[in-house]
């Protein structure tokens, strides 16, 4: 109990220096700068005692729960016998892992789809598109491009094919896309890869991603491990602006006649 | 005593639906495809817990103390002051926001553990701790960069595309030259950058810009601070790689 104590209170200090900054940044600006004083201190103060105690549990639960239920789902995925192949056969084709892009894309579906930042999204995307944009259209696009962008992302660490021809091929998708889509909405189209990246999907995926570059032989997880977070922001901004794009074809199909 | 309570259940049970997706697609392959007995469920189910208790609290505290202030100094400085602090206040906002991202801690740690044991850095804690705290403030001082540059666009009018389409040729560039072990991680680090406190802050303050130059549309020309903040981290991640 006492030992648990004190790797506690270590933890809250150190995640002190980390509050340190945005802080002094803000209360620093509102004092000096806007020469405004601080409102409703005592309440500022609480909620960062809040914050301090939430990132010290958040971590905690981290390395005791997403982590490893990332690399777990990693190794049991990829157990021989689970996809019944041979243990001391050294490489085998990319199908046999085909339960693990299945499983990624499920997360990526899932949580993409529950994302409560992704629906203040939706309703604005409804709103500056002139209702050609459906909410849960634009929702469901997104989880999509999450899901493909996990699914992609995995195949790539099983197979170790380079990262960067995958994303600068996605670059370049965007950038044919970009031209042709809707103005109004490229901005928007492209925030939504940096909202799906959320503090609990991140650890899980990064687990997963180091899990799989471990547990597949001939992969390293210095080299191989990380990318699946890059596919998962990319991939969102492909499916949204052809959504977008598509909406606006229809839109524009259904009102020709008229004119 | 139930006005302080009713909003931290609210919270409590929000930060639950967070987990739940995966909690529920994880169950789903463990009882119909892995079906085997998971080890160590005692230890899951209390970092749930952990997990769930500790993004209460984090958000609950955010919405008390750093939204609310930072989102009114974000339309403050977005409507006067001079270019000179609403560019300063931008970076330091950035800078602060990504420095106190608990996914970037996180991350951090575990690529310093990563490279660590595939004997990239120095098999010790100091090597280790300094290169996480070297990749965060990498990426905070790349965030902080962004969201200056990204202000400076709302300012002048120019279209979200312009800094998009340099950050996407700088890396196309600089990968080839970049040492291999670092790539995946730079790659990744822009995603992990632009989550829980920076998205909220720094859309505000794009909102708020738009909002209040004359000619602007908070609707279109507020968004594309993220996308910009999220693309500078890798590029910069990359250069870190190359110099040290």
């Amino acid at each position: 109990m006492i030992e648990w104590l004190q790797h506690f209170v270590l933890k809250l200090t150190e995640t002190c220096t980390d509050i340190l900054p945005i802080a002094s940044v803000i209360i620093g600006f509102q004092l000096f700068v806007i020469r405004r004083p601080l409102p409703h201190y005592k309440k500022t103060f609480f909620g960062f005692i809040l914050v301090l105690l939430g990132i010290v549990f958040f971590l905690e639960g981290l390395e005791k729960a997403l982590f490893p239920l990332g690399s777990l789902m990693a190794s049991q995925l990829t157990a021989p016998e689970f996809i019944n192949i041979d243990p001391d056969l050294h490489s085998s084709s990319w199908q046999t892992y085909r339960w693990v892009y299945i499983f990624a894309a499920s997360i990526g579906f899932s949580t993409a789809l529950a994302e409560p930042s992704l629906l203040a999204v939706a309703l604005k995307a409804e709103a500056i598109s002139g209702g050609t944009i459906r909410p849960w259209g634009l929702r469901i696009a997104v989880a999509i491009g999450v899901s493909l962008g996990l699914a992609l992302g995995t195949f790539r660490i099983v197979t170790g094919l380079e990262l960067y021809y995958f994303i600068v091929a996605g670059y370049f998708i965007v950038t044919i896309q970009t031209l042709f889509a809707p103005r109004s909405i490229i901005g928007l189209a492209y925030d939504t890869g940096g909202v799906t990246t959320s503090m609990v999907t991140v650890p899980l995926v990064t687990a997963l991603g180091l899990g799989l570059a471990h547990a597949i032989p001939g992969r390293n997880a210095v080299l191989d491990g990380f990318g699946l977070i890059a596919f998962a922001s990319l991939f969102p901004i492909i499916t949204v602006l052809a959504y977008a794009q598509i909406a606006h074809w229809l839109y524009q199909k259904n009102i020709s006649p008229i004119k | 005593m139930f006005k302080l309570i009713k909003p931290f259940a609210k919270q409590l049970f929000s930060s639950f639906l967070d987990l739940a997706p995966i909690l529920t697609v994880v169950l789903i392959f463990q009882v119909f495809v892995i079906r085997q007995p998971v080890p160590e469920v005692a230890n899951l189910i209390a970092g749930t817990l952990f997990v769930i208790l500790g993004l209460t609290f984090f958000i609950r505290g955010l919405e008390l103390s750093l939204f609310p202030i930072g989102e009114s100094m974000a339309y403050a400085f977005a409507r006067k002051g001079s270019l000179f602090w609403l560019l300063a206040f931008a970076f330091c906002l950035g800078f602060s926001a990504s420095i106190a991202e608990p996914a970037v801690m996180a991350v951090a740690e575990k690529a310093a553990n990563i490279a660590s044991t595939g004997k990239v850095i120095e098999q010790t804690q100091a090597a280790r701790e300094n290169y996480a705290l070297g990749l965060r403030v990498t990426i905070a001082l790349s965030v902080g960069f962004a969201i200056m540059v990204g202000v400076f666009r709302i300012l002048k009018g120019w279209p979200v595309y312009y800094p998009v389409f340099l950050a996407y040729g700088c890396i196309a560039a600089i990968t080839p030259y970049a040492p291999l072990e670092i790539v995946g991680i730079a790659y990744d680090a822009g995603g992990i950058a632009t989550s829980t406190i920076t998205v909220p802050l720094v859309t505000a303050l794009g909102v708020g810009l738009a909002t209040a130059i004359k000619g602007r549309n908070p609707m279109t020309d507020g968004f594309g601070l993220v996308v910009f903040a999220s693309l500078t981290p890798t590029i910069f991640v990359m250069a870190y790689g190359m110099a040290v």
